[in-house]
């Protein structure tokens, strides 16, 4: 499962550093880091609904808050 | 409105600027290669001259300067370029007796001269024998009038490499094996007969071939001396006119001076003797050419420009990005082999300034985008100091117990004299930081303006930073 970030201006200032981070955590919590290939990404041209996050070529939009949520529905329950 | 002089320091800029517009235009319609040779008329047109003696050598001298913004000579290495027909080869002489001579009884300039060049008028009014005269000045540093001067062409006193001579025509010319590509003396020659080599229309057919991004994707790397220009517009204005000329998205080159700062601190850590920045290239370029012995202790880091485009070229390997900066020595840099993967094209803001014109954006009416990326200390690389300072962050954060002693060389005549000091073992430093340009990238060449504030202006944009720390800045880059 390829989990890109989009760390783009507009995302930064939306908290792309603390999803990343929460991302990380989790995965590693979960013991995903074989099946979870975490990316970067300076731009999906999505800046309105950054947190731009895509999972395998689809696009989401997460925010610090949300990130435990999103991890759960289309990381978590998916890559198992 | 928008094509008035405020923008720029010099009429030479402006001038240099038109061209380059002009050049654009053609080319984003695709008639460059038809129209070139009419682009000097349209620049002066009618009979009239504006600058020169004659219409007819005003427009030689535009047709010189339209091959240039169409990437000039290529049997030539440099980007730096003379324009023969431009050079007014100034008959500036060296050292002159002038009207201050009073004409004294002492004559200390006669006894200083070594070489007996020194005899006096009927009016005792010194003259200086210029078969005899070896340009020493000790003449002129006797005289207590400062009646004596040295006159120097405006170029050779702002090459401090003393690349520059006169040819037999006494035209400028350039010596490729001493010139650092630093651009001063494009920024000083009143004639603009020296100039840097355009790839303009490179970008501008990247842009176009990208298909709007749906090719390839074409991003912009913008060097943090952005901080302190356009000064009559909005950084964030500047960043949607990047995007309107159809660059996809824009990214610091300060965040790749953060991981530099993070890697140097380090590199320096574990040198166990000295080390010095590698991040101007000109100021490498100088020590390659002048002092190979110190060549080993140049940081292995390559600059912020390439980190960090190294690292978006693996998050997107097919993408093309163009640096677009102060510098036109990075005109030079890109091209290295070691760079040259990772970056595609080079332009100054004297330059990008052009391409907005060219396509009619005026960057005061658009909308604000944002430009966020690095930390405070990755946006102060682009003035002397923030480098060494970035470093000194760079251990803390790391937790790295060294005592960092640094130099930070305010232009290459200092970075001459830290090096000649290093290379006979008396400069106690561990850490030289050297710009070639006086004030760092701030005072770069391709700068639209230079002022008093720069400095301040780029310690503001460092402080607007969202991240405050270098490894906040650094976490997603090197996390992912």
């Amino acid at each position: 499962m390829k989990v890109t970030v989009c760390i783009g201006s507009s995302c930064h200032l939306k908290g792309s550093r603390q999803v990343v981070e929460g991302l990380q955590r989790l995965i590693a919590e979960n013991d995903l880091k074989e099946k979870v290939e975490l990316g970067g990404t300076f731009c999906m041209g999505n800046c309105q609904n950054g947190v731009c996050v895509t999972v395998d070529g689809n696009n989401f939009s997460v925010s610090p808050d949300t990130v435990e949520d999103f991890f759960k529905t289309e990381i978590l329950y998916k890559a198992r | 409105m928008h094509n008035k002089i405020y923008k720029f320091d010099t009429k030479v800029q402006y001038l240099k600027y038109k061209v380059l517009r002009e050049v654009a235009r053609q080319a984003w319609n695709g008639t460059l290669l038809e129209n070139a040779i009419d682009i000097p008329k349209i620049i002066v047109p009618g009979k009239v001259p504006t600058m020169r003696c004659c219409v007819y050598k005003e427009r030689a001298i535009l047709g010189e300067r339209v091959k240039i913004a169409m990437g000039g000579d290529k049997s030539n290495p440099n980007v730096i370029e003379v324009i023969e027909t431009a050079c007014d080869e100034c008959p500036m002489g060296g050292y002159e007796v002038t009207n201050a001579c009073r004409g004294c009884l002492a004559h200390r300039c006669e006894d200083a001269c070594k070489r007996g060049a020194i005899s006096f008028d009927h009016n005792q009014k010194a003259i200086i024998d210029k078969s005899k005269c070896v340009e020493c000045g000790m003449c002129a540093k006797v005289c207590p009038y400062t009646a004596i001067m040295n006159f120097k062409r405006p170029c050779v006193s702002a090459c401090k490499v003393k690349a520059i001579s006169m040819n037999e025509d006494k035209a400028a010319q350039i010596d490729n094996n001493k010139c650092i590509s630093c651009g001063a003396c494009v920024y000083q020659c009143p004639f603009g007969a020296i100039t840097d080599k355009s790839f303009i229309i490179n970008v501008i057919d990247m842009l176009q071939k990208s298909e709007k991004n749906s090719k390839y994707k074409v991003y912009a790397l913008i060097a943090p001396a952005i901080g302190s220009q356009f000064s009559y517009a909005k950084l964030g204005q500047v960043i949607k006119g990047i995007k309107e000329l159809g660059f996809y998205t824009v990214v610091e080159a300060a965040l790749g001076a953060d991981m530099v700062a993070f890697g140097e601190s380090k590199e320096l850590a574990e040198s166990g003797e000295y080390l010095t920045s590698s991040c101007c290239p000109a100021f490498v370029d100088y020590i390659h050419k002048n002092f190979p012995d110190i060549v080993p202790h140049v940081s292995h880091n390559l600059s912020p420009m390439a980190t960090i485009a190294k690292y978006i070229k693996s998050t997107d390997p097919d993408c093309k990005i163009v640096f677009m900066g102060p510098c036109t020595a990075k005109k030079m840099e890109f091209q290295k082999e070691s760079v040259r993967p990772y970056i595609d094209s080079v332009i100054t803001f004297e330059e990008l300034q052009a391409l907005f014109d060219s396509r009619d954006i005026d960057i005061r009416t658009l909308g604000e985008d944002i430009l966020d990326n690095a930390s405070y200390y990755g946006r102060i690389f682009a003035r002397c100091g923030g480098l060494a300072d970035a470093v000194r962050e760079g251990l803390k954060e790391q937790g790295i117990d060294f005592e960092v002693k640094a130099v930070s060389c305010d232009g290459i005549e200092e970075c001459r004299t830290a090096l000649l000091k290093k290379n006979k073992g008396v400069l106690d430093a561990n850490f030289i930081e050297g710009m070639a340009c006086v004030g760092g990238c701030i005072g770069g060449a391709g700068c639209l303006t230079h002022g008093e504030k720069n400095k301040a202006e780029v310690d503001k944009y460092g402080r607007e930073a969202y991240e405050k720390t270098i490894s906040e800045a650094i976490s997603l880059v090197g996390k992912l």
